[in-house]
């Protein structure tokens, strides 16, 4: 056991059991599964995404590119969860990833012994021929030998959620910086978020072993945490990662808010999706430790020496039994007098700077460098080189430290360009990088604890001021301020081993010196090339690194090379948090007739149109295919009567002096002429010249309109009003309403209708007094309703419109009222059908791309007054010959049906695009005419009427001859609509 | 992003609905000629920088706003009503 027996911040009252590749293992509350696989001296943990090399835990924190982990089993399994950051709990299942068929034998890691044919650009060159080879052979090969975790294929039952927040303040990272920060601008009065990805506040302050104001700096942590705690205008968000930086102080920020539970209640997400709206931001995200490259530098047993520390100090894990160090700076020799202290045994200290001593009680081998290691499935011994020669040093752990990165990720969402510190070797953030954002402490380039929390205080003390509030006058505790000492060191050039620069994407200097001798020497192309930097850890340890190498390649500097840059997320994001509440019932509102309910008891069988659940069909007994009860519908229909709930179609109350005005102006013919108590079928332009939509307008006072809209275009249309009077004419007075919730409407239609209507409203519905196209206010059953004579299937016909809450009653009594006099409810298959047999429009004609007259209604644009869309509908471009012109199609002989989309073609013409006259629209079986008709644009197609033309649909293989015809097919003169 | 609704005050981007520059409140008589209704419908600048443009706030209180905002930085100089702009301009 690697575990010491005292100190650390894990609780040793509370032992866990977990279990890693199916053996059971013990740990503590505040370990992560990291520091307890190592405490249960497990180094090997997975396996490299190409070249299946073993592999081991490298860092404490979400930069880890090594340790992922498949955790939890059967459906409910998430891939490629880093261990580093995954708190452990009880019974927690975790497995490694990319190993067959085990982690200490893998199958796959031949393709180490084929490394030289995977370098960089391999997917470019290797898999180029021959063709057929790529579904069958390299694809699949590929698939099984790289990736990360493994989905399990079943629907992720897991419960996500997305939730806003706003604050004055957010605070982005929870070490020194960012808790003096909090603390300054909380008590300055401030709303102040903390957000750490952590499930511990304290950052670094845990690992370490500093001491601010003279107590240890994980305790003045905790005593700030607190303080902050008990704030009203704080609110602290642990296991929060701020994902993203975007326009207007908006971040994203994804919270783990029960992947760290046993047992987890039923109603808390797995994870939250955040949107936080902030005034004010302060950057305090840190550091992160950079690797130095030196040949076979991926081995089990290689970390980071902070994460060492990390171990140490707050996990209580000794990672190693004899552990070395390789360090260009003095953070390697803190962490040996951190070890020595812990009574670990230190085999040496290998510093690649000449002139420094060591701090402590350890081997110093000064001018020195690691060139080379061993030790198949763990680290067993390093190879030093040194002014004294070449040096075997037997050791399990080696602590590399090559200086500090600062967290600049964010700083770039907004395409920030990094910028070069000479003095620490790194980039820091640009200034002003992101608007209303400053950045602190180390993620700015101030390592040192005092330089931390000087600019945390500092930080905030200017946000306030941003804000019009004074700063609180705040004790500044005392801290460490050592300075950098660094001599810049990134990688081994004398070895012929591999040197690892991107341990996930495994990516080495060989192939950075690959991409460099073929030409891709641009940091974008390079990245590209070899990959280095693209993996999930989007290269939070390697991407400076690979600069490093190619500014050597190309004898430059490495501001002169590139910059590196980062896009969101800062760490992976589930797509599930992503699309939180969108997937399922979750993705669109689901709206519903008044009539549902009855629909439902009668057997309906439904269909959704936009967000309208509607009925399709009513099948009645002994039905077996939909169209038996589609033709019966309509035979209902055109013989009796049929009712048919049209509530979806859009409604509109237009009121005010002005009223007419405006409808002349959005309608391309004209309304202000039409007569109290009449309705008038119109049509919308618009400012284009195309169809916008078509429908209805009822004047139902000189002040007072009532329109209606195709069910899809309902929304676009208000907005268009909306538009015309806001935007072009503010002057006007009139007001308008959507009130297509509010009013239940049915249609009555068939040669019965006025029967069934008269027999309900207390009025005199006559011919005469309701004649077709007049609408009225009629009573029924002592509710007032509203009563249109409009038809939408060429028969005598009604449509009556009553209070919302009437609806299902109104329903009812409709339905029993047919039922008597033969007829009874028909859906939407029929309603369609029936509209085709009458050549009337829906938006499968007016699609957007047409005019008015290629549908056949260019009649209807006034050319006595102004109206959106009228100049740009007579454009020399769209009319005169050659035009797609709506059409009716019947078949020349016997055809079983029409297909939606096919093309149609002149007789003898050669079918290939280009050749192309026309399509089809619309379509049905007519059984009125006992055969399949059509709706279809043709070039010139009203002056082609009798032709025969090919309807031919490649993808469903029919071709057919058809003949053109006018779009009407049923009652062309209009007879049972007036009757 | 964040846009001041002059109505509602400062909302989440994704309430609004973009349609493109101001340009179109300005709709040419109905005598100005085929021309000038093709540049009203078509032609846009695209600058990098200031532009002036119209947006919905469609899921709040549905008013049609002009906007300033920097094309290069998506930062928002100003919002106005465009009732209030347009009958200012008259
Ligand atoms: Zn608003």
């Amino acid at each position: 056991m690697s575990r010491l027996t005292s100190g650390g911040q894990i609780d040793r009252t509370q032992p866990l059991r977990f279990s890693f590749d199916g053996k059971s293992l013990a740990g503590f509350k505040g370990d992560t599964l990291a520091s307890a696989l190592l405490a249960n001296d497990i180094r090997l943990v997975g396996r490299s995404f190409k070249y299946h090399r073993p592999r081991g835990i490298l860092s404490a924190g979400s930069e880890e590119p090594n340790a992922l982990m498949q955790l939890g089993q059967g459906d409910q399994t998430t891939p490629n969860v880093r261990a580093t950051t995954q708190e452990l709990y009880d019974g927690l299942i975790a497995a490694s990833q990319n190993r067959f068929p085990s982690l200490a034998f893998d199958l796959l890691s031949v393709n180490d012994l084929m490394a030289p044919f995977f370098g960089a650009g391999f997917y470019y060159k290797t898999f180029m021929w021959p063709k057929s080879f790529w579904e069958k052979v390299y694809e699949p090969f590929i698939r099984r030998a790289a990736g990360l975790g493994r989905l399990s294929g079943k629907a992720d039952r897991a419960l996500y959620d997305k939730a806003f927040a706003h604050c004055d303040l957010l605070v982005i990272g929870g070490g020194p910086a960012g808790l003096m920060a909090a603390l300054t601008a909380a008590r300055g009065g401030l709303d102040v978020i903390l957000a750490d990805e952590d499930f511990a506040f304290g950052g670094r302050l845990n690992s370490e072993t500093v001491e601010i104001a003279g107590q240890p700096g994980a305790g003045w942590a905790a005593q700030v945490v607190t303080e902050l705690a008990g704030m009203a205008n704080v609110r602290l968000m642990p296991r929060t990662t701020v994902t993203g930086a975007y326009d207007g102080g908006t971040y994203a920020a994804l919270q783990r808010v029960s992947h760290h539970l046993a047992d987890p209640a039923d109603h808390l997400p797995l994870e939250t999706f955040w949107r936080i709206a902030a005034r004010r931001t302060i950057l305090a995200g840190g550091a992160i430790e950079r690797p130095i490259a030196f040949a076979n530098n991926d081995r089990p047993g290689v970390m980071m020496a902070s994460a060492v520390r990390s171990y140490a100090n707050r996990f209580a894990v000794l990672p190693g039994q004899k552990i070395s160090l390789f360090t260009n700076n003095d953070d390697g020799h803190r962490t040996a007098l951190d070890l020595l202290r812990l009574g670990a045994d230190i085999a040496a200290v290998v510093d690649t700077r000449g002139d420094v001593a060591a701090m402590g009680d350890y081997p110093l081998i000064t001018g020195g460098q690691v060139t080379g290691t061993s030790g198949r499935l763990g680290l067993k011994s390093i190879t030093v080189s040194s002014a004294s020669g070449r040096l075997k040093v037997a050791t399990d752990c080696l602590a590399v430290s090559g200086g500090w990165n600062p967290s600049v990720h964010l700083t770039c969402h907004m395409n920030g360009r990094p910028v070069w510190r000479e003095d620490i070797a790194a980039f820091v953030p640009a200034d002003n990088a992101i608007p209303g954002m400053r950045v602190a402490g180390a993620a700015n380039g101030d390592f040192s604890t005092h330089a931390a929390l000087s600019a945390g205080a500092a930080a905030a003390a200017e946000a306030l001021g941003d804000l019009g509030k004074p700063a609180p006058a705040t004790v500044f505790p005392a801290a460490e301020d050592a300075p950098i000492q660094l001599e810049p060191f990134w990688h081994f050039t004398g070895s012929k081993g591999r040197a690892w620069l991107d341990l996930q994407n495994d990516v080495t200097t060989k192939d950075v010196a690959l991409a460099h001798r073929e030409n891709f020497r641009s940091v974008e192309h390079m990245k590209r090339y070899t990959t280095l930097g693209m993996a999930t850890d989007q290269g939070k340890t390697s991407n400076v690194g690979g600069l490093a190498v190619m500014a050597d390649l190309t004898q430059r500097s490495i501001p002169e090379t590139g910059t590196t840059t980062f896009r969101p997320p800062y760490s992976p994001v589930a797509l599930g948090a992503l699309g939180a509440h969108g997937a399922g019932k979750d993705f669109a509102p689901s709206r519903f007739l008044p009539s549902d309910a009855l629909a439902r008891e009668l057997g309906a069988h439904f269909i959704e149109m936009g967000v309208w659940y509607r009925p399709s069909l009513f099948p009645q007994s002994g039905e077996t295919h939909w169209r038996q009860t589609c033709d019966r519908e309509m035979r209902m229909v055109r013989s009796a009567v049929g009712i048919t709930d049209i509530t979806p179609f859009g409604k509109i109350d237009v009121q005010g002096a002005d009223a007419a005005v405006l409808l002349d102006l959005v309608y391309a013919n004209t309304m202000s002429s039409l007569k109290q108590g009449r309705v008038r079928y119109g049509v919308m332009l618009r400012e284009d010249g195309m169809a916008l939509d078509d429908g209805t307008c009822a004047r139902l006072g000189e002040d007072h309109f009532v329109l209606t809209t195709t069910a899809g275009a309902a929304s676009d249309v208000f907005a268009h009003l909306e538009f015309c009077t806001q935007v072009l004419r503010p002057e006007l007075d009139v007001q308008f309403f959507s009130v297509t919730d509010q009013w239940a409407q049915f249609s009555i239609a068939g040669p019965r209708s006025r029967e069934l209507v008269s027999g309900l409203c207390d009025e005199d519905i006559s011919n005469e007094r309701i004649p077709y196209m007049a609408c009225a206010e009629v009573t029924i059953g002592g509710i007032g309703c509203r009563l249109f004579r409009i038809s939408f299937s060429g028969e005598q016909s009604y449509e009556i419109a009553i209070p919302a809450r009437y609806g299902e009653a109104l329903a009812r009594e409709l339905g029993q009222r047919a039922a008597a006099l033969g007829g009874g409810w028909y859906g939407l298959e029929a309603l369609n059908a029936l509209r085709i047999e009458k050549g009337y429009l829906t938006h499968a004609e007016m699609t957007g791309q047409y005019t008015a007259d290629a549908l056949g209604i260019g009649g209807m644009v006034s050319a006595k007054k102004d109206c959106i869309g009228k100049v740009l509908s007579q454009r020399s471009a769209l009319v005169g010959p050659g035009k797609m012109e709506l059409i009716g199609l019947k078949p020349v002989s016997p055809l079983k049906q029409f297909s939606g989309g096919a093309f149609l073609f002149s007789q003898g013409a050669r079918q290939v695009l280009g050749n192309e006259e026309g399509h089809v629209t619309s379509h049905c079986y007519s059984p009125s005419l006992d055969h399949v008709i059509a709706m279809a644009f043709l070039r010139d197609g009203r002056s082609r009427l009798g032709e025969h033309i090919i309807m031919k649909d490649n993808a469903r293989g029919i071709e057919a001859v058809c003949e053109v015809c006018p779009m009407v097919h049923v009652d062309p003169d209009g007879e049972r609509l007036r009757g | 992003m964040r846009i001041d609704c002059p109505n509602c005050g400062s909302r989440d981007r994704r309430e609004f609905q973009y349609l493109g520059a101001a340009v179109l409140m300005d709709r040419p008589a109905p005598d100005a000629g085929e021309q000038a209704f093709v540049e009203y419908v078509y032609f846009r600048e695209n600058p990098a920088g200031a532009h002036r443009e119209l947006w919905l706030h469609e899921m709040g209180c549905r008013s049609w706003i002009v906007a300033e905002r920097n094309m290069g930085t998506h930062e928002f100089a100003s919002t106005r009503l465009a009732a209030d702009v347009k009958r200012g301009a008259k």
